[in-house]
């Protein structure tokens, strides 16, 4: 049975303190009410279940626990992940999975801009649209976009991949569209089960690098 | 034959250098980047003194009368502040930019001082860990690195909105220092120029900072001080708004700050001299009432005891030290002159440490020359400098008659040219004259 916080009644210092010592492995948080930096810095194998919306920075640098936001999700959820889940039912605001470094971040609905932002080894994988600058520097892992992406999508993308099934408004500086092989079919396909989701990987595009800004060229005065 | 002898006369607005920089521009077609700061002449604490004890002041005897140097640091809210032996810290530079090697010695050397050395923009080394008694972890907008584990790990948090050097600008790392190692760390291909962001990813403004401080302090349980670090440019307006965002210190750096790569162009044009920004900072905290209470660190072309008398008599709570403390580890020093030349340098100009090829072992990647640095020697060297800065200061704070070193006051000061004395908010020596006072 999980061990219920009430933000009601409990501070969130409280709720993260005890999330830190885990002295249970299963938690449920009620009345989140946007409240900031619900459930961070967990660095234990727990199930949280957030019922509600949160503000910034829930789950921020989270390490293997399972965290489920049954709500929207505010500014950063998730960022800096080094591993584990978190799940966002609702809608997530911008750069959620930030710099994030491993794990698996799913947004149910949509999530805002920058979502991805300097990536580093999380997976990504958004229900609905992403907003504009997605992926922005992403150096690792992969975001996969099961609605549209807005504009400047992976600008100055390292070594992220990513998938979008819907409409690109437009690439960023030096992000090209690449051809989809078949391991990238089965690594959107595994990506996609995670998430727990039933769209066809066939129906998806891939965008990647074109690493011509690796190196200060003055060719590429243009894009800097 | 000489020029000069024969009447020539050199330009003053198109010197060598100047006319150098054109033709380099004119051949290579992209903009010179260097490290060191800025090498202009700007005002500085030279252009200050203190006002000795004579009939009027009550000196103390130099080698029997204390006069205490500690300080803490982050007292405000964190659990665990910082508690330094002198008022000197090492400031960021990071693993990629220096040696492992140069890491280690400045680890060494802070801690045999008992004072803290800081990360850089590449993530926490163990090494660097396991020989710094007290180190100040930054958290930068690149988040190179990052994790919660270091985080909790370190003794405190320097949340970096810029670099004196740079305020505005992100970090640079060429491709010749971007080795297995270095690029394992920061997540980024082997070789490639790295350019890291300005801003953050995942806030802007000084609303969200407090929500990001907010966050800092919940996984790190409120144990660690969270100092917030920005490059001197609207000073009083920043340290203001770094307070409100809850900083536990605020690091200052100014224009004189160095770099491991940067556009020179950024180093000599953008922020203001360390002189300027430090009366501001001082003047923001005062009026929110929390100076000594929300310490300062101020840095940027701090040399030696006289440079950290001065500016804690303006009101910081401590200096800290980056290209000084490189010199101390063996930068520039003559034994490499020839190494230097062949670089097309000389001992006592040397400043590309973008390019990876240091012949003192210090701003490298390169296994052989990263050898040349022996990080004990390092540490030895680094710690008698710190000692002689420490006890330098004493003399001075000894002089003007103080117990300890922050007791040292404005008070204390006269200017010597009409620009250090509005900078400093000090009275021109020899007159009541404080340019600006009053306006």
């Amino acid at each position: 049975m999980a061990t219920l916080i009430d933000l009601a009644e409990s501070p969130v210092r409280e709720l993260n303190q005890a999330l830190h010592e885990a002295p249970s492995a299963s938690w449920r948080v009620l009345n989140p009410r946007g409240a900031h930096a619900v459930a961070c810095g967990i660095r234990d194998n727990l199930t949280v279940d957030v019922e509600g919306h949160v503000g910034y920075y829930c789950a921020g640098m989270n390490q293997h626990a399972t965290v489920t936001v049954h709500g929207n999700a505010g500014t950063g959820v998730a960022e800096n992940m080094m591993s584990g889940t978190v799940r966002v039912r609702g809608n997530a605001s911008q750069s959620a999975g930030a710099t994030g470094h491993g794990g698996l971040l799913v947004i149910d609905g949509d999530a805002s801009a920058r979502c991805g932002i300097s990536m580093k080894g999380v997976d990504i994988v958004v229900g609905g649209n992403v907003g504009h600058m997605s992926a922005f520097m992403g150096q690792a892992g992969r975001l996969v976009v099961c609605g549209d992406a807005g504009e400047a999508l992976g600008d100055s993308l390292y070594e992220a991949r990513i998938y979008v099934r819907g409409t690109v408004k437009s690439l960023g500086a030096d992000c090209v569209e690449k051809e989809m092989r078949a391991e990238h079919l089965a690594e959107l396909a595994e990506l996609l089960k995670a998430a727990e989701r039933d769209e066809d990987p066939a129906g998806f595009r891939r965008y990647g690098s074109a690493r011509q800004l690796y190196h200060f060229k003055v060719d590429n005065t243009a894009a800097y | 034959m000489e020029p000069a002898s024969h009447g020539l006369r050199e330009s003053a607005t198109f010197d060598r250098a100047t006319i150098h920089a054109i033709q380099r521009a004119a051949e290579t077609g992209i903009y010179d980047i260097r490290g060191w700061g800025a090498k202009r002449r700007l005002p500085h604490f030279d252009d200050l003194l203190l006002l000795g004890a004579s009939m009027s002041r009550y000196p103390l005897e130099g080698y029997r009368e204390r006069c205490d140097t500690d300080v803490v640091l982050g007292t405000r809210h964190a659990k665990n502040p910082l508690r330094l032996a002198t008022p000197v810290t090492i400031a960021g530079m990071s693993f990629g930019a220096l040696s492992a090697q140069a890491k280690e010695s400045l680890g060494r050397g802070a801690s045999e001082a008992g004072t803290s050395t800081t990360t850089g923009d590449g993530g926490m080394t163990p090494e660097e860990r396991g020989h710094s008694k007290h180190l100040v972890y930054q958290y930068l907008p690149s988040r190179y690195g990052m994790n919660p584990d270091d985080l909790r790990a370190a003794d405190a948090i320097e949340v970096v909105l810029g670099q004196g050097a740079k305020p505005g600008g992100g970090g640079m790392l060429l491709g010749q220092k971007i080795t297995e190692r270095v690029a394992g760390m920061r997540t980024l291909p082997v070789g490639i120029d790295q350019r890291s962001a300005c801003r953050h990813p995942d806030w802007t403004g000084p609303d969200d900072l407090a929500i990001k401080i907010l966050e800092l302090r919940e996984i790190t349980d409120w144990e660690k001080p969270i100092y917030v670090k920005v490059g001197a440019t609207r000073t009083y307006y920043d340290v203001k708004l770094a307070v409100h965002a809850g900083a536990d210190v605020v690091v200052v750096d100014g224009m004189q700050g160095g770099t491991a790569a940067t556009q020179d162009v950024f180093i000599e044009h953008v922020g203001i001299p360390t002189l300027a920004a430090l009366p501001q900072a001082v003047q923001a905290l005062q009026e929110l009432g929390v100076h000594r209470e929300v310490q300062l660190i101020v840095s940027g072309g701090i040399r030696g005891g006289a440079d950290m008398a001065k500016a804690l008599a303006l009101g910081a709570d401590a200096v800290a030290i980056g290209t000084a403390a490189l010199i101390a580890l063996g930068d520039n020093h003559p034994k490499y002159d020839a190494d230097y030349r062949e670089l097309g340098s000389a001992a006592g100009y040397f400043d590309d440490y973008q390019d990876g090829r240091d012949p003192a072992g210090i701003s490298t990647q390169d296994e052989e020359l990263s050898a040349r640095l022996d990080p004990v020697e390092g540490g030895r060297r680094l710690a008698n400098f710190l000692r002689v800065m420490t006890m330098e200061a004493q003399t001075l704070a000894r002089a003007c008659g103080k117990a300890h070193l922050l007791h040292l006051e404005p008070e204390d000061l006269v200017a010597l040219t009409i620009e250090s004395a509005a900078m400093a908010r000090v009275p021109l020596a020899g007159t009541q004259w404080i340019p600006g006072a009053g306006l």
